[in-house]
């Protein structure tokens, strides 16, 4: 069940096994404790089996101890001493209290404050745990209660929202048992928690990403490239492309900020050399727990050999779609059920959506298998149409997907992206989604030294399976396949539209929204129990998940409808995205970027739902 | 239609997890289902009553509830307490409306047909608990989006073995600043055999009026014996730096000195990429000048043209030795009061250097 094989040069060779050394040198875990907290023991019996703390009340520590995934020790700030933090397991129905200390010892590098924030969590704004909006942080010796009822059920997880707590390893997965038996049946239960590790600082990393935002892209085009685009695709296509590339001082292989040659990718805070081993009977339906808790990192799952059933994305239940893969932007969940059967073990694969690294555990008849575990696939190179700068025709080029990465760029006929070719594109439909016109922006955008791109003829491609998943031979879950298994909790009509668009400088490593950023901004402001819609567009070559803090995101489809209720809204680039917002949460509401550095530089607002 | 498009739905819900179908379509029963009649129905007794789908398995005695018995399940997981009778499957809703009635059943099933004016789900009302819950005092806090950075930047330190001696020279540039407002340390110079022939340290604000385009104000200060007179210059300087298309990266100044003179300098480098680690970086710097200045063998106009490529291998990006070709030019009075000092007119020189940043 090997992919297609990725064609390594000998230079990549290098870089590869350079990789492999950071990727698997150690399996990772908590290697001594800092005598705060007695439970590493339970880590290093049991390597890779998340702790599960249950019930009602909860005690949390929240300290630093010593982990090693790459043959360096460093400290990892931990909830209870583990990374990820425990499971907490909530019942639906239930008031919880959970009293967080900071254990944090004098001189951490993860700072004297700390919070943590109950990621899709309706809950008062008091106990989302967002420092400066929800309440001050919890400081050094000191301890938090929060306390409030459980609403909802399913998977999500909590993180902290202080200073750069998430990259350095703070994060857990959150289980809420529903008061009715979910509308699926399985056998066996697990979460498969992904992250990415730095062995850095993390705000050291940020402070990199300030001053060479590339740092990380060793798949630049080179002198070499050129001349076999040219001798594939013919002098003038090969000059009009890089031309148009050239003249947006950017590049086609940017496709995000941080990858594998500074992250570390990990499964239930192991390693791929650890492999994280989740059991199962032949015949057993298994439900895996997807949640992508990291940092900067997209991971595109799957099992090779065996179709996965995806029945709950961000905690909420959908229409059963039974597919190969999926990508999972940064701090989505996807419950799928998988049945095993025929072979003894199946690797559970997870590469990065830049293609850089992966990481992967097994699903085993017993411990100590492994199956064998697939290349990663070839890299994509973003074309003209992947940020919304189609006009002549290459919508066409986006929907046709190309089984070779580099098919694609050599024949976008773009000289000038931000020419005008304005050919209308067909988009979606209903109010408040462009009449097929060229998009227009804000006038902030306008002059703005922080917004290097904007976007012509963005549209929702909710069909899209994404940058490299294109035509890959895999059927992709996509938002247009996935559906609310329930219809729209509200029903109104949203009563207002607002637009919004991601914006940022790559260059800089400057991110906000509509060219303001977070501590420029005034709040967005919702009034008390209105139904409104928000309309997200992205004017980057990047993508954001966009999650908004205290209510639901209800995606809508292209026609407008209720679709797909979400916490957290993938925005790749050249998509124009729209959610429904049911403002039922009195209080100020982060609204952010989850990529963490986005949302660091700037690609942060705060949302404040007032009577 | 809906219920022809439903009933596939539940279909293949249930061929896909061969699961009894109960909770969801009883979960729909309750609330989109019989599209005709649900205006009488209380939701709250619908699974007995309420006309069900005939495609949704709505015989529940012939469902196959046998598999939540099975001993390998981990009931652990589940709450069973509710397996037995046919169930709606409120989990997902919040079933509070029903008890309210201001909700306006006869709408309830035309969700995508028509539109509610008032929620299904109602909006709580506010206590004063929850005002304050909602708004708490607070102290100021981090802004995301105002870090303080820097970079610094030696982008040539090298050497060089000339007719005239073993030379030594540097180009460094720098800033600490937020994304926008930067103060710009910039630096270039020589010495021969130990003893520093030209330098200029430049301090300047920088600010981004473009995406690709700062504006610089400041100062520069020159240094050195070249011509003998060792006399420190002060200069005012301004300028545009920047990434022009194709990324080129260009800064041009000009300067404003002591008695009036004036001077202009304009570099552009542009990197070829061999590899992602081997990089040649093609740079040229003119030097002109408004009035001659015999005393630093300097004439007005244009006086030196210097060209050079280096290709350097990235061991890191942050550190990387580099081999390089440079030749300057030197023109007019410039030219002519080289030819009468002990100064060449042009000057080629191989270099070996280092390339780093902090």
């Amino acid at each position: 069940m090997r992919s297609r094989p990725s064609g390594t040069s000998a230079a990549e060779q290098m870089l590869l096994s350079r990789r492999q050394f950071v990727q698997g040198l150690a399996a990772g875990g908590a290697v001594l404790g800092l005598g705060l907290w007695p439970k590493q023991s339970w880590a290093l019996r049991s390597p890779g089996q998340l702790e599960v703390l249950s019930g009602t009340q909860f005690d949390l520590s929240v300290g630093e101890t010593l982990v090693n995934y790459t043959g360096k020790t460093r400290p990892a700030i931990t909830v209870n001493g583990s990374v990820p933090a425990p499971i907490l397991r909530w019942k639906e129905g239930t008031r919880v209290q959970l009293r967080v200390r900071n254990d944090l010892p004098p001189g951490s590098i993860h700072g004297d404050s700390t919070s943590i924030h109950w990621h899709g969590i309706l809950l008062p704004a008091n106990m989302d745990g967002v420092p400066g909006l929800s309440f001050d942080g919890i400081n050094r010796g000191e301890s938090y209660l929060y306390e409030f009822d459980v609403r909802q059920a399913g998977t999500y997880w909590y993180h902290s929202h202080s200073g750069f707590q998430e990259q350095g390893g703070m994060y857990g997965p959150l289980i809420i048992d529903p008061i009715e038996p979910p509308p699926f049946s399985y056998d066996r239960d697990y979460v498969v928690f992904l992250s990415d590790w730095t062995d850095m600082d993390p705000a050291r990393l940020f402070a990199r990403l300030k001053k060479l935002s590339e740092y990380d892209n060793y798949y630049q085009r080179t002198v070499g490239d050129f001349f076999r685009d040219v001798r594939r695709d013919g002098l003038s296509a090969t000059l009009s492309d890089r031309t148009a590339w050239g003249r947006m001082r950017m590049t086609p292989t940017d496709l995000s900020d941080v990858n594998a040659h500074t992250y570390t990718y990990l499964m239930n805070g192991t390693t791929s050399l650890g492999n994280w081993t989740g059991l199962f009977r032949s015949g057993e339906k298994i439900r895996l727990r997807f949640i992508n808790g990291s940092a900067m990192t997209y991971f595109d799952v799957r099992i090779p050999g065996l179709k996965m059933t995806v029945v709950e994305v961000d905690g909420q239940y959908v229409h059963p779609l039974t597919v190969d893969e999926i990508r999972i932007a940064t701090a989505e969940t996807f419950d799928v059920i998988v049945e095993p059967a025929g072979q003894d073990a199946f690797t559970i694969f997870a590469q990065d959506s830049a293609r850089t690294g992966h990481v992967s555990g097994t699903l085993a008849v017993r411990e100590g298998l492994r199956a064998p575990v697939p290349a990663v696939d070839p890299r994509p190179l973003l074309t003209m149409a992947d940020m919304g700068h189609g006009g002549h025709g290459a919508h066409s080029g986006l929907a046709v997907p190309s089984a070779d990465p580099h098919a694609g760029h050599g024949a976008v006929p773009a000289p000038d992206p931000h020419a005008g070719h304005g050919a209308p594109a067909a988009q979606g439909a209903h109010a408040g989604h462009g009449s097929g016109s060229m998009q227009t922006h804000p006038a902030s955008e306008t002059g703005n030294p922080l917004v290097d791109m904007q976007t012509m003829t963005p549209e929702p491609r909710l069909s899209d399976p994404g940058i490299g998943l294109r035509g890959n031979g895999r059927t992709v879950a996509t938002y247009a396949d996935l559906k609310s298994l329930f219809e729209d909790p509200d029903g109104r009509e949203p009563g207002r539209t607002v637009e919004l668009h991601l914006t940022g400088h790559m260059e800089r490593f400057a991110w906000s929204f509509d060219g303001i950023k977070f501590a420029d901004a005034a709040p967005l402001r919702l009034n008390y129990g209105e139904r409104m819609r928000i309309v997200l567009v992205n004017d980057t070559m990047m993508s954001h998940p966009i999650h908004l803090h205290g209510v639901w995101s209800d995606l809508e489809d292209e026609q407008g409808n209720f679709h797909l209720r979400k916490h957290t809204v993938d925005m790749p680039p050249g998509t124009k995205r729209s959610y429904r917002v049911r403002a039922d949460a009195l209080g100020r509401w982060a609204y952010h970027c989850h990529l963490f550095f986005h949302m660091e530089s700037g690609m942060f607002r705060e949302v404040r739902i007032e009577e | 239609m809906m219920r022809a498009r439903k009933s596939m739905q539940w279909i293949a819900l249930a061929a896909a997890l061969s699961l009894p179908p109960v909770a969801a379509s009883a979960q729909h029963a309750g609330h989109g289902q019989p599209v005709t009649s649900s205006s009488t129905a209380d939701p709250q007794e619908e699974p007995a009553t309420a006309p069900q789908p005939p495609d949704a398995g709505t015989d529940h005695s012939q469902m196959d509830h046998g598999q939540h018995d099975r001993p390998q399940v981990d009931h652990s997981q589940m709450d069973h307490s509710q397996h037995d009778r046919p169930q709606v499957d409120h989990s997902q809703m919040d079933h509070s409306q029903h008890d309210r009635p201001q909700v306006d059943h006869s709408q309830m099933d035309h969700s995508r047909m028509e539109t509610l004016d008032s929620p299904r789900e109602p909006i709580p009302s506010v206590t004063d608990a929850d005002r304050l819950a909602a708004f708490p005092p607070l102290k100021d806090y981090h802004k995301h989006g105002t870090s303080l950075n820097s970079f610094w930047l030696m982008d040539q330190l090298e050497g060089a073995n000339t007719d005239e001696g073993r030379e030594i020279a540097w180009e460094g540039i720098g800033w600490v600043g937020s994304d926008i407002n930067r103060l710009w340390l910039r630096t270039k110079g020589h010495a021969l055999d130990e003893s520093l022939q030209r330098a200029r340290v430049e301090v300047m604000y920088g600010r981004a009026i473009h995406p690709w385009w700062d504006v610089v104000v400041g100062v520069r200060r020159d240094f050195g014996d070249f011509g003998g007179g060792g006399t420190p210059r002060n200069w005012a300087a301004f300028g545009v730096q920047g990434l022009a298309p194709y990324k080129f990266e260009v800064s041009a100044t000009g300067y404003v000195g002591e008695g009036g003179k004036t001077a202009a300098i304009v570099e552009a480098e542009y990197e070829m990429l061999f590899t992602n680690r081997l990089i040649a970086s093609w740079g040229v710097e003119a030097n002109w000048f408004g009035q001659s200045d015999p005393e630093e063998v300097i004439g007005s106009g244009l006086s030196t043209v210097e060209a050079g490529v280096r290709l350097r291998y990235e061991i890191t990006r942050q550190f990387a030795p580099y081999i390089g070709f440079e030749r300057e030019w030197s023109f007019g009075e410039t030219s002519d009061l080289r030819g009468l000092s002990s100064h060449s007119r042009t000057d080629n020189r191989w270099v070996v250097g280092l390339r780093f940043w902090f």
